[in-house]
């Protein structure tokens, strides 16, 4: 299951549910449009992956859906994001709520200054009142599921910075995770490192599909096909084309989205 | 590779050969450079050890344990300090009490709330100019506000003019270190839900709380030989007092009295006093830099 490659998922890719529906999203930065009428369905317990040349918009994309953008005055995003049918671009809804519910890893791995045990409960605690042993049991879980446990049981009181790069991103996931969101954003999780490492969180992101809806932004068309169901092409703050990821590959729609993934520019 | 059958043409044959004009005046050029600045950094050394050698000459005679245990004398007879330094450790810990929440809250403000708005422009703009005033005009300032009113000189009042000192220093490092934790900390806490408060407290704060220590640290060295602000405050008392409320006795003003003074007795307490701020100083300051270098590593 976990290795299933994604070009034989075709059939599970029509049936999925929407988890977010995109409808005519405009995104700026002060004067500067970034994102220009997207509208995109992206379905429930599947990989999503945004590509595209650098500047097209796809981490902007990305960075809406939890709407990390407004934490910078100037930003400012127009349309309709519905996660589970509410729109989330609604002024009146709650950020920190919407960001438990909306999990984001990072490209570069960011662990907090404090223990690899503290880094996961940090989060836990934003929502969940456990005691020790609980506490632990979900700190254990969460380790679990990104794979890290067997190599960070024995110093669970250690520095999250004592970890290696690859360590660092799977204990990034392991906190994102831990905090039980329903959707997993990914922004270029793996471009910063090596490829066994990259390997491993691939591997992990495949697994975590069969319980989260997981958007991917990646840079790297093969780790777009590796691991996702559907894809996106953007370009210059429009999505040119979205289907499933089998297809896009083969038989991309239109012109620019095949001169990009033959290599033919980006 | 061959080299022995390069031509002298050959593009891939380096310039960069001891004859080459441009290189040898190159290196003219930074060995005169490097003179001059070992020049200077020798004019600045000599003067400093100069300081030191004199402070440790006069100052080790009047060391010794009298120096803690007994009073400030009264002239022409031997004493110590006592007094005066429990004096400076109240009114600068009281000080740098004060100083460090405010400063650190304030650094805080502007290095995460208030950023670019106007409130936090102004702050930074009053902020630079309350660093640099002189010493003696917040003296003065405090003097007015509270000696005047209240009609006489007190330790506290004497640990408010140098918290006004300290303030702007904890103000600067805690905004200068806050500013160095990566955004991307901030996006990683944001993005699990947390808010704000929790945010700085636990994450961004927590990552640079060395750095934040090494400014509190360095408030304290700052304003542990202040002379000219106690003068107007907190004045200066012959006896053993832990009365905030009252003239409180303090080395610096304790120094500047005695090596004014005709008599030898005072002068040597001075040299002692001096010397025992710098060396206060000295280790505050191999403090602060011991932890600023764990925090970069």
């Amino acid at each position: 299951m976990a290795f299933q490659v994604a070009l034989g998922d075709t059939t599970v890719a029509e049936v999925a549910a929407t988890k977010i529906g995109i409808k005519n999203l405009n995104f700026f930065y002060g004067n500067f449009q970034g994102l220009r009428n997207i509208t995109l369905d992206i379905p429930e317990r599947q990989v999503t992956a945004f590509i595209g040349p650098s500047g097209c918009g796809k981490s902007t994309l990305l960075r809406t859906l939890n709407r990390m953008y407004s934490l910078y005055p100037g930003q400012r995003a127009e349309g309709e994001i519905n996660l589970n049918g509410v729109n989330v671009l609604d002024p009146k809804h709650d950020l920190n709520a919407l960001r438990g519910q909306v999990g984001m890893v990072f490209q570069k791995p960011t662990p907090f200054p404090m223990s690899i045990y503290d880094n996961i409960a940090f989060g836990v605690k934003l929502y969940e009142r456990l005691n020790k042993s609980d506490m632990d049991e979900r700190v254990e879980w969460a380790l679990k599921k990104a794979a890290l446990w067997t190599e960070a049981k024995d110093k669970l009181s250690q520095s999250g910075l004592s970890l290696s790069g690859g360590q660092q991103q799977r204990l990034c996931i392991a906190r994102g995770i831990a905090v039980k969101p329903e959707v997993l954003l990914l922004d270029e999780p793996t471009s910063a490192l090596d490829p066994i490492s990259t390997a491993r969180i691939e591997e992990l992101v495949s697994e975590l599909r069969t319980d989260y809806t997981i958007v991917m932004v990646t840079h790297n068309m093969q780790q777009a096909a590796r691991v996702s169901q559907h894809t996106a092409y953007m370009y210059l703050g429009e999505l040119i084309e979205f289907t499933p990821t089998a297809q896009i590959f083969v038989k991309p729609k239109d012109k620019r989205t095949e001169d990009y993934i033959t290599g033919r520019f980006g | 590779m061959s080299t022995t059958s390069v031509p002298a043409t050959n593009v891939s044959q380096s310039l960069a050969t001891p004859d080459n004009p441009i290189y040898k005046r190159r290196v003219w050029v930074n060995r005169f450079n490097l003179l001059m600045s070992l020049a200077t950094m020798t004019f600045g050394m000599v003067f400093l050890l100069w300081i030191l050698f004199t402070l440790f000459s006069k100052g080790l005679a009047a060391f010794g344990p009298a120096l803690f245990t007994q009073m400030t004398p009264p002239p022409g007879s031997d004493g110590g300090l006592a007094n005066a330094i429990f004096g400076s450790l109240m009114i600068v810990g009281s000080a740098i009490l004060i100083a460090t929440p405010i400063g650190i809250m304030a650094g805080i403000y502007l290095a995460e709330v208030g950023r670019d708005n106007w409130i936090a422009k102004i702050t930074r703009f009053i902020n630079d100019i309350l660093l640099s005033a002189p010493s003696i005009v917040i003296g003065l300032f405090v003097y007015t506000l509270v000696v005047s009113n209240v009609k006489h000189y007190s330790g506290w009042a004497g640990a408010a003019a140098l918290a006004i000192i300290a303030v702007p220093v904890v103000v600067r490092t805690t905004e200068t270190m806050l500013l160095l934790v990566p955004n991307s900390m901030r996006e990683a806490a944001v993005a699990l839900g947390a808010p704000q408060w929790r945010v700085v407290l636990m994450v961004t704060l927590k990552s640079v709380q060395s750095g934040v220590v090494t400014g509190v640290l360095l408030a304290l060295a700052r304003i542990s030989g202040e002379t000219a602000p106690l003068l107007f405050t907190s004045l200066n008392n012959q006896f053993w007092s832990s009365d905030m409320n009252a003239p409180m006795a303090n080395l610096p003003v304790a120094i500047f009295q005695f090596a004014m003074s005709p008599y030898e007795e005072w002068q040597r307490l001075a040299w002692a006093g001096a010397l025992l701020i710098t060396l206060t100083v000295l280790v505050l300051n191999i403090i602060a830099r011991t932890l600023f270098r764990q925090k970069s590593q």
